[in-house]
């Protein structure tokens, strides 16, 4: 079978083009750790309360160190869960100081969420069964707004919260 | 056999049998999505207590999954019929196929308009739908399995009384996405006959919900190319003869419908590049296999624009670009199909950015791969498959594709590009700034994000309602051709090779070879990672019925 010249070139810079744009990908995965979300860590659904980060009290932001913070959820038809202020009630805004890093923990009692802190590179699903995590630099002030983006039920679109990024 | 002859009466009426069953599909999947659109808006509720995910769960199966489903088997029995013909035999089990797959249909109908299976046409668990539902899907399944053999069998029986004979071009294409789809649908099968099934009849208590998601985009992908091919042979093998051309090679388009074979299969993992459970390396590996799908697309446009270019040059144009002005733009079988084709230039670019390890982050779930499929399902293939049913249509009916039917089409394929091109590129900006997808109304607690999201929205609405005009054009339409159009013979148009073409090398059509590639390649891609799937899996979820309001 004949190619045309013209052919070879377009296949070659085409071709050539989905190599680079794959190593790019590659290096930033497995060099710089940039990678998915994939957290492979196992949970009963039905007593997520039995593993240490979602325990009541340690719902919601979680101090490490300096300008480092884990934030842990539970989801479920249709709510966040992060815990409760100290007037008891149900904690729906998180505030982080600007240039925080911080890395969302999250598992669901019930059918499958999403997560996504929208404007922000927070992206993930929440899965019966598992803890899933991702990581972000906040460097950027405002409120952004948590939404579900994983079709969960007729209440799907209620569930909701906010974090707001703060200038010091 | 005579070209321009019409298809046997007989075929024909298998075919428009499908036909009916598409384009009824159409009206009500249209209507569905224009009413969604309005509900977004914010400023019109659903009357009679009717749910927004209800009529969701109606736009997708119908449309994603019945319109597509039986219009391209109907257009493969036709390409089958009058390129390697059907026996009265293989007829027979065309109308088995097709009522097995109408009964699965109207079981999963009856149960989405009773509310009892608001699952979206995804259907994840452990949302639990009326166990009926399931019922329904494999029935759509198991007929279009007795569809597959039929056009198996018809090749190969063609092949046994033409055994010198290259097999004609439409047909090998047909067999090649027919055989995508059976490798494909095995494994939605397996998840919904030994999960879901037992699993909603309460016969087992708990479902492994990442073995679930990893077997339904198993298939999940390879279908967007079961839609995506048919409008592959109708641009290969049929446009060229339209536009007055040769078909620029035939080798080069076995080969790239061969790649789809290879490469549409082991890619499922980067719609779950999201999801926990799933180890990176092998998130990567797909991500890499999926990139390789975009090759036969380039082999495509180049023989496309090839064939543009060498029947404009063949009518004497001489310019750079003369050509392009030469191409019949009056004529609504290449009209349409051609816009699906531009089209696709961005549509596919937005593929890659969903399928990129990374940047999927940005755009997962949000309203920009709603806006993606509307550009690539319901743009590139569905203007295909209309510009096929100008012609098509015709030629079963017996009638002409006449001067007002060319008319309705061109001002349908202008409206609907018009209204996709509005409610599409909304949806991808929404997308960007983080709106998402699958959700009804919300001002998610008067947060200043979603405002600016509702701006589109009402975008989304506006281009909506332009498109279910074109769909009561495009119906009004299909009326006139099956029944007003004036009596005659309309020209199946089947294009041919040049002359002096290079030949086609006989390995394409070694089946065994291919097919045993496709297999390799699947078990690379997904042994290992089912096994730690499996290994480390976590205790199952029960069923949940009260989220969508099925208790
Ligand atoms: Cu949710």
């Amino acid at each position: 079978m004949h190619l045309h010249k013209y052919e070879k070139i377009w296949m070659f810079i085409g071709g050539g083009s989905l190599l680079a744009f794959l190593i790019v990908l590659g290096v930033g995965a497995f060099l710089q750790g940039t990678q998915p979300p994939s957290c492979l860590t196992t949970i009963d659904p039905t007593n997520v309360e039995a593993h240490e980060s979602f325990k009541q009290e340690n719902l919601g932001l979680q101090e490490m160190d300096d300008k480092s913070y884990v934030v842990n959820v539970v989801a479920s038809a249709f709510n966040y869960d992060f815990g409760t202020d100290e007037d008891g009630a149900p904690v729906k805004n998180i505030r982080i100081p600007v240039g925080s890093k911080v890395l969302f923990q999250g598992t669901t009692k019930d059918v499958i969420h999403g997560f996504e802190l929208a404007g922000t590179n927070a992206n993930m699903m929440l899965e019966p069964g598992y803890i899933n995590t991702v990581e972000v630099t906040l460097d950027n002030p405002g409120t952004y707004t948590l939404v579900c983006n994983e079709y969960c039920g007729t209440g799907h679109h209620f569930m909701t919260a906010s974090v707001e990024v703060y200038e010091e | 056999m005579d070209i321009k002859s019409a298809l046997p009466k007989k075929d024909a009426s298998l075919t428009m049998a499908h036909m009916w069953v598409a384009f009824i599909s159409l009206l009500i999947g249209g209507l569905m999505g224009l009413l969604q659109t309005f509900v977004r808006t914010g400023k019109i509720t659903l009357p009679f207590g009717i749910d927004y995910y209800q009529i969701l769960t109606v736009h997708g199966v119908i449309l994603a999954l019945v319109l597509t489903t039986f219009f391209i088997i109907g257009f493969q029995f036709a390409l089958m019929s009058k390129t390697v013909g059907m026996s009265d035999g293989q007829r027979k089990w065309g109308w088995i196929a097709f009522w097995i797959m109408l009964l699965g249909t109207t079981a999963t109908a009856i149960m989405i308009l009773l509310g009892k299976a608001s699952v979206l046409y995804t259907f994840y668990a452990p949302l639990a739908a009326h166990p009926i539902f399931y019922f329904g899907l494999t029935f759509v399944v198991v007929g279009s399995w007795v569809a597959c053999f039929v056009n198996f069998h018809q090749l190969f029986k063609w092949k046994k009384q033409n055994p010198r004979e290259k097999s004609p071009l439409l047909a090998f294409m047909v067999v090649i996405n027919m055989a995508i789809w059976f490798i494909a649908t095995l494994g939605v099968a397996a998840t919904v006959l030994i999960q879901f099934i037992p699993w909603s009849l309460g016969l087992v208590d708990e479902i492994n919900i990442l073995v679930s998601r990893t077997l339904f985009w198993y298939f999940g992908h390879p279908l967007v190319y079961f839609w995506l091919l048919p409008a592959y042979m109708a641009w290969y093998g049929i446009i060229p003869k339209i536009i007055g051309g040769k078909i620029f090679s035939d080798g080069l388009a076995r080969l790239a419908f061969i790649l789809f074979l290879l490469f549409s299969i082991p890619v499922g993992f980067h719609h779950q590049l999201l999801e926990p459970g799933i180890d990176p390396f092998w998130k990567y590996i797909q991500v890499v296999l999926t990139f390789a799908v975009a090759i036969p697309s380039l082999l495509t446009a180049f023989s496309m624009f090839a064939v543009f270019e060498s029947a404009g040059r063949a009518k004497g144009e001489r310019s750079l670009f003369g050509w392009f002005k030469a191409l019949p733009w009056k004529d609504v079988r290449f009209l349409a199909p051609m816009i699906g084709m531009i089209a696709f230039i961005p549509a596919g670019a937005g593929g890659l950015v969903n399928a990129s390890n990374q940047l999927n982050l940005v755009v997962h779930n949000t309203i920009w791969v709603t806006g993606h499929f509307h550009l690539t399902l319901a743009t590139t293939v569905i203007l295909t498959f209309f510009g096929i049913s100008y012609w098509l249509i015709p030629v079963l009916t017996g009638r002409k594709l006449d001067a007002k039917t060319n008319r309705l089409g061109i001002m349908q394929t202008i409206v609907w590009s018009l209204g996709m091109f509005i409610m599409s590129g909304s949806m991808h900006i929404a997308g960007l700034l983080g709106a998402p997808r699958r959700s009804s109304f919300s001002e998610y607690n008067g947060s200043e994000q979603a405002v600016e999201w509702i701006g589109y929205q009402y975008a989304q609405a506006i281009g909506g309602s332009i498109l279910f005009i074109g769909i009561l054009l495009m119906m009004y339409t299909f009326f006139y051709m099956t029944f007003s159009a004036p009596k005659g013979i309309e020209e199946f148009p089947i294009a041919e090779e040049e002359l002096n073409a290079d030949t086609t090398p006989t390995i394409f059509e070694n089946w065994r070879l291919w097919i045993g590639i496709a297999v390799v390649l699947i078990a690379f891609a997904y042994t290992i990672p089912f096994i730690d799937i499996i290994q480390n899996s976590p205790p199952g979820a029960p069923p949940f019925q009260w989220p969508i309001g099925n208790s």
